[in-house]
């Protein structure tokens, strides 16, 4: 099977390629990148005027299964990725039973190779069960396919629990991912803490909740000398945190979703629980910060935190509604939206957080579009305006708070192998 | 959006001086009890309170049926794991019933917000949460007019439990539209700092003495203990510090009125002495909650009391 995408603009941050060429894939690997290349017997795919890019990598996504498949599948969530131009995507520990063992990692290992259309690289858990006392299975769920561990969010609030799981898990070369949230901080809480919260009458979470983990986790690193990787960031010292342990040299990286750089608490709908995620969406300051963070680099990545909820449980009162939003399919255009056509980032860079950010920090040999990777391509448009219907979205849920949004560019097609499996035409 | 009454920050002082005004025509004068009539005969509005509250549940009920409308009191119970759902659906059966109002107490902040949404029939919030509780500072604010006092300019104290309280919060909304100076006073741990923010108008302090000064007004507030999730302060010294006794009435200016949304509790943010002293308007307050209900009833029945008379 061999795929040629013509006449785009190729543009690869490994390799610093950027201009007009070709992109010939054959039996789901990189055969070439040139002007006018000629594959007999190829399928043909015209990408005159869109962005081909590696294959976009989201390395935070719940997709619930196994336990709760009534909100999204491996199959269903994979699909959403496709639509979202991922070609790879990472699935949190937190579902039922919890992954952490090596059954469960093959379990969803298998389920995906099976049912996912695009490539599923699960995290394990730190602790068992994630209830943060005893360590997990780290060795043997790293050989049955983890790239990465977390708590997500249970995070571990015991320092010393979570100082011997960056020991452990730097035996094995995985990175350790925290879902930074002081529990006794933040617990009872429902939005950011702050003028909004207070003024809505609903139960803050504290940026600070968020700033003490980083710092006790950036200073267990700096003891354990761990990859240490900050989830979803979102608050202004947590960005600075981070900078700061790079300067000093230290194995830190961060994330940052979407939604993060692009709404605060004053733009949620009063009780909307479509707003409702952690961590919260924060003030406007903090929005900045994290802008500013992932300009300055202090940001590796962008994740979407896709979470997925049904209808039936965001429909509830504010302070009843489980956290958390789709992200999949809206994080391209949000991020075209907040940060290259402002002109804050060029599409280059655009790109590395999608693609060798992630790739880096977990270790995948993917993300680039060198001769002999893997065939995953992301063909976007930074022009074409597109509507998000989350009624037509693939996830089985549709909490999003970007229903009805207009993007200018977005996703067109994904290849994942040298097979198109999504196209924004299908 | 069907006009209920959600809360007092989004009225404007025009919808709030009509309400004000017409509930005059609903208080009761010489003796005699309230004014009735038939204004809402054949209408029909429902209590829905998933909270227990006796006090406002009954003076609702009184309002309504001094209006001649059919009044229903439900107390739901706050249902546990699916409860949104069995909210809605709640609400959805309600609605199914055409009733012309419902009256709606919950303890979840915003769940009045969140069911007008998906709802057509008007709601009124009879306190949501920590959020608002706007039928409270309306009758505050008739209550304080009633001693012949402006609004404007006034220096309205309220002490207590800021960061739980829906009455402080529909006060500060409502006095801070007339341009009153409302001092917020309490611990630091149940006065956030951003409340300073939240209106113009108003300042915060942590000390009793400094928020009486020059108040024409003392509000009180209930120490929520139901509602506090943690200790934010040491219950044995709260009073000692928090507490309004008869020695801070000493210092207040003479014409003070002392005001508390009830139900109070002796001992915890008032003195008995202070509760049942000439200064305290409480149960005037209690007699106008109904008159103000009847008029915001007439209003979100019949879209009236724009055109009343004014006084």
């Amino acid at each position: 099977m061999s795929l040629l995408i013509k006449n785009g603009r190729v543009l690869d941050p490994a390799s610093g390629h950027d201009a007009v060429a070709d992109v010939w894939i054959e039996d789901g690997v990189l055969r070439g990148v040139g002007a006018n290349l000629s594959a007999p017997g190829a399928k043909i795919f015209d990408a005159t005027g869109l962005v081909v890019a590696p294959g976009f990598i989201d390395m935070h996504v719940h997709l619930r299964e196994p336990g709760f498949e009534h909100a999204e599948t491996i199959e269903s969530g994979s699909r959403a990725a496709a639509a979202g131009g991922f070609t790879s995507i990472c699935p949190m520990p937190n579902t039922a039973p919890v992954n952490d063992s090596a059954t469960v990692t093959s379990y969803i290992v298998e389920r995906a190779r099976q049912h996912a259309v695009v490539n599923v690289f699960p995290i394990g858990a730190i602790t068992k069960g994630s209830k943060g006392e005893n360590l997990a299975e780290i060795g043997s769920m790293r050989e049955a396919g983890i790239v990465a561990i977390s708590d997500d969010g249970r995070p571990v609030m015991n320092a010393r629990v979570m100082r011997r799981a960056m020991e452990f898990a730097r035996s094995f070369g995985l990175p350790v991912i925290d879902h930074c949230e002081d529990l006794h901080l933040s617990a009872g809480g429902d939005m950011h803490e702050g003028l909004e919260s207070v003024r809505l009458g609903l139960r803050g979470i504290p940026g600070c909740s968020e700033d003490v983990m980083v710092a006790r986790d950036i200073l267990l690193a700096e003891v354990t000398g761990v990859h240490y990787h900050v989830a979803h960031i979102s608050s202004r010292h947590s960005v600075e945190m981070v900078a700061f342990a790079k300067a000093r040299g230290l194995a830190v990286t961060a994330e940052a979703t979407p939604h993060h750089l692009a709404l605060a608490d004053s733009d949620m709908l009063p009780y909307d629980s479509n707003y409702k995620m952690k961590p919260p969406l924060r003030c406007t300051h903090d929005v900045s910060a994290v802008v500013q963070g992932v300009v300055n680099g202090a940001i590796d990545a962008i994740a979407t935190d896709h979470a997925p909820h049904p209808g039936s449980e965001k429909m509830q009162e504010f302070e009843q509604c489980p956290f958390g939003i789709l992200g999949l399919e809206t994080a391209l255009g949000i991020s075209l939206a907040q940060l290259v056509h402002p002109g804050k980032i060029g599409l280059k860079r655009l790109v590395e957080l999608f693609t060798t950010g992630p790739a880096k920090i977990l270790g995948l040999d993917r993300g680039t579009l060198a001769v002999g990777k893997p065939g995953d391509v992301t063909i976007f448009s930074t022009t074409q305006d597109w509507t998000y219907d989350v009624n037509k979205s693939f996830s089985k849920s549709r909490n999003s708070p970007y229903h009805r949004t207009t993007f200018r560019g977005g996703p067109i097609a994904t290849v994942v192998a040298g097979k198109v499996v999504w196209t924004s035409e299908s | 959006m069907p006009q209920g009454l959600l809360g007092i920050e989004n009225l404007n002082r025009e919808e709030i001086q009509a309400i004000l005004d017409r509930s005059r025509d609903f208080q009761p004068r010489d003796d005699r009890s309230f004014g009735k009539s038939d204004l809402l005969r054949g209408r029909m509005v429902v209590n829905l309170f998933f909270e227990a509250s006796t006090r406002t549940r009954t003076s609702f009920e009184i309002a309504a049926k001094r209006l001649g409308a059919d009044a229903v009191s439900i107390t739901a119970q706050a249902s546990s794991v699916s409860k949104g759902e069995s909210l809605v659906d709640t609400l959805n059966t309600l609605a199914a019933m055409r009733p012309d109002a419902i009256i709606m107490r919950h303890a979840a902040s915003g769940a009045p917000h969140f069911l007008q949404r998906h709802l057509e029939i008007p709601i009124i919030n009879a306190g949501d949460g920590t959020h608002e509780h706007p039928t409270q500072a309306l009758l505050d604010a008739r209550t304080i007019l009633d001693r012949g006092a402006k609004l404007e300019g006034l220096r309205v104290a309220i002490i207590g439990d800021i960061a739980h309280s829906r009455v402080a919060r529909s006060n500060v909304y409502l006095l801070s539209k007339y341009g009153a100076d409302i001092v917020l006073c309490g611990p630091a741990s149940l006065l956030p700092r951003e409340l300073e923010k939240i209106a113009p108008g108003v300042t915060l302090t942590n000390t009793m003495e400094e928020a009486i000064q020059n108040a024409d007004v003392i509000m009180m507030l209930r120490v929520q203990l139901e509602r506090q999730h943690e200790a934010s302060f040491p219950a044995g010294e709260y009073f000692q510090f928090y507490g309004l006794r008869l020695e801070h009435l000493r210092r207040a200016k003479p014409d003070v009125i002392v005001m508390h949304p009830g139900p109070i509790n002796r001992g915890r943010e008032i003195s008995s002495e202070v509760a049942d002293s000439q200064r305290s308007v409480i149960l005037t307050q209690v007699q106008n909650g109904i008159a103000v209900r009847m008029a915001v009833l007439e209003r979100v029945l019949t879209g009236a009391n724009n055109h009343v008379t004014s006084h």
